[in-house]
């Protein structure tokens, strides 16, 4: 069972600031995109502020590009530890992908590959930014679309090589394991089974769409049906585990994301059940 | 392969749509390289529609992607922060539309509210901390989201129109240019138009933030007593608008005198 267990959150996004600032959301924590808020001042910082007056504040990051082979950007970095200090958050956590390279910031999560090579590379990437930021990070299994052919390992042997040597834990975005099964021809109950469970600190559930060969994770559409399964069959596996939904596109009311998160209060509460009644 | 010679033919897909480098990547599911692409490509044009949304209603949606398809083309990204990518496509507008300042001060203007509204946070100067300044010696600082451009067209009116969603005038250029000036009071970004003795002084303070020195400009220009209350009414206005978040001495000046009086 996790150690930490910290309920059911929310993404808080613009559309829904008036909510989080002058009502009473019914969720445990929130999460933010952590480059929205490394700013110098300004409407941002004091709304983050207050939400973190009455909300656990979880940082994500999609910048802070752990797989480069030239290091981590510094600047980057020391705006991140201000933004940790600043707001105190519950987690704070990034993508196990790479965007930046010789200066060049694709600003989308690229794939890693799955080699010795990338494993030194990522570990000492991630053992350089725990020592700045002085705490342990999540990193999120990402969506990927392509896979290469040196691979040495597994996506899920490479992420438990990976936390085993630096500590790291881990954010296991769901749909993004279905998204990856489904483009790769994996099992997804494999690559559950392959990760450290007692590193597993979160969980990201979100939807995603079908392109014209593969499936692409684009958070614009509720959590489907197959992912709930997914999630049941993770829980399973690793007991409570902080749970939240990601929705960045054609994003709906509130109300419409507390009420597709209470299914994911349902199912945890059935495992809890479910583990109580095999305890007893 | 090493890890930093795949990204770098990564790069090179990306930006340049490369095929050698498509190649030298041999990836399995190469449908997979064109997802990565559209989404870098998908990710900057929206990221510009988000910056210059009146720009963008301004040129049209044709005009307005073909602009920002051109600017990924010569332009990648390198900030950490997709924010920093809208600083730069003025030079891209500036080489499309040459003859049109109109767009060019457009674009101007809703750059310089997006860094005005996350700029560093100030405190205004409270007019009570006026009373024992010595004005010989004032240098002003203004807040760090205070942004000038000079304005040679109509296009405060133009902007106004578009964001409240009239009909916007037709651009015109202006019988004498004056100025603009964007900066955030509390947590809201501002635009105001200035005229070009008022942008003069901005610019000149700006530069070396001396009271006194402004005092000399408006006089040169206005006459001693008419430049004088010019030099009030500014101080007073920009006082008002909570733009100036210090009056210092000048230091440099205050120790040249001192040496020279042999203090």
């Amino acid at each position: 069972m996790s150690a930490v267990f910290s309920g059911y959150g929310l993404g808080l996004r613009r559309e829904h600031y008036r909510d989080f600032l002058e009502t009473q959301v019914p969720v445990d924590f929130v999460e933010v995109i952590s480059e929205n808020f490394m700013v110098e001042g300004g409407q941002p910082r004091n709304i983050l502020r207050q939400v973190r007056e009455r909300h656990p504040v979880v940082l994500h990051g999609v910048s802070m590009s752990i797989g480069s082979a030239d290091g981590l950007n510094p600047d980057y970095l020391k705006r991140l530890k201000s933004l940790v200090d600043d707001i105190e958050p519950l987690f704070v956590s990034d993508h196990l992908s790479w965007s930046r390279i010789a200066g060049f910031n694709s600003h989308d999560l690229l794939p890693v590959p799955y080699t010795d090579e990338a494993l030194e590379r990522v570990c000492a990437n991630i053992h350089h930014a725990q020592d700045v930021l002085g705490r342990t990070l999540l990193f999120e299994n990402p969506s990927s679309y392509l896979s290469f052919p040196d691979a040495a390992m597994t996506e899920w042997e490479f992420i438990a090589e990976m936390s085993l040597r630096t500590g790291c834990e881990l954010l296991l975005d769901v749909n993004n394991v279905y998204v990856s099964a489904s483009n790769h021809g994996f099992d997804p109950l494999a690559f559950l089974d392959g990760i450290p469970a007692e590193r597993v600190r979160q969980i990201h559930l979100a939807g995603h769409s079908q392109g014209p060969d593969l499936l692409i994770d684009t958070h614009d559409s509720p959590v489907c049906t197959d992912v709930w399964h997914l999630y049941a069959k993770a829980i399973s596996l690793l007991g409570p585990v902080a749970t939240m939904i990601e929705r960045d596109d054609d994003i709906p009311p509130l109300g419409e994301l507390l009420q597709e998160l209470s299914i994911a209060r349902a199912l945890g509460s059935a495992e809890n059940n479910r583990r109580a009644g095999e305890a007893a | 392969m090493t890890l930093a010679e795949m990204q770098r033919d990564f790069q090179s897909w990306l930006v340049d749509a490369s095929e050698d480098a498509a190649d030298r990547l041999s990836v399995h599911a190469a449908a997979g390289l064109a997802v990565y692409q559209n989404n870098y490509r998908a990710q900057l044009v929206s990221c510009l529609e988000h910056a210059f949304p009146q720009l963008r209603s301004w040129l049209g949606e044709e005009a307005f992607r073909h602009t920002a398809i051109d600017h990924i083309e010569h332009f990648p990204p390198y900030a950490w922060t997709l924010d920093a990518y809208a600083e730069h496509f003025d030079e891209t507008l500036r080489r499309r539309f040459p003859e049109n300042p109109d767009i060019h001060e457009l674009a101007w203007i809703e750059q310089a509210l997006s860094e005005a509204f996350v700029a560093k946070d100030a405190t205004p100067l409270s007019p009570d901390a006026l009373a024992t300044v010595d004005w010989d010696h004032a240098q002003l600082r203004f807040t760090p989201s205070l942004r000038i451009h000079v304005m040679t067209t109509n296009v405060e009116a133009v902007w106004s129109a578009l964001c409240e969603g009239r009909t916007p005038p037709d651009s015109e250029m202006l019988a004498e240019a004056g100025g603009l000036i964007v900066w955030r009071r509390g947590f809201t970004s501002r635009l105001k138009e200035v005229d070009a003795l008022e942008y003069l002084a901005l610019v000149q303070l700006q530069q070396n933030g001396s009271f006194i020195d402004l005092c000399e400009m408006l006089v040169a220009r206005l006459g001693e007593q008419d430049g004088v209350a010019r030099a009030g009414a500014l101080l007073a206005s920009w006082l008002g608008s909570e733009l100036i978040i210090g009056v210092g001495p000048n230091v440099l000046q205050a120790c040249a005198e001192a040496v020279s009086v042999g203090v």
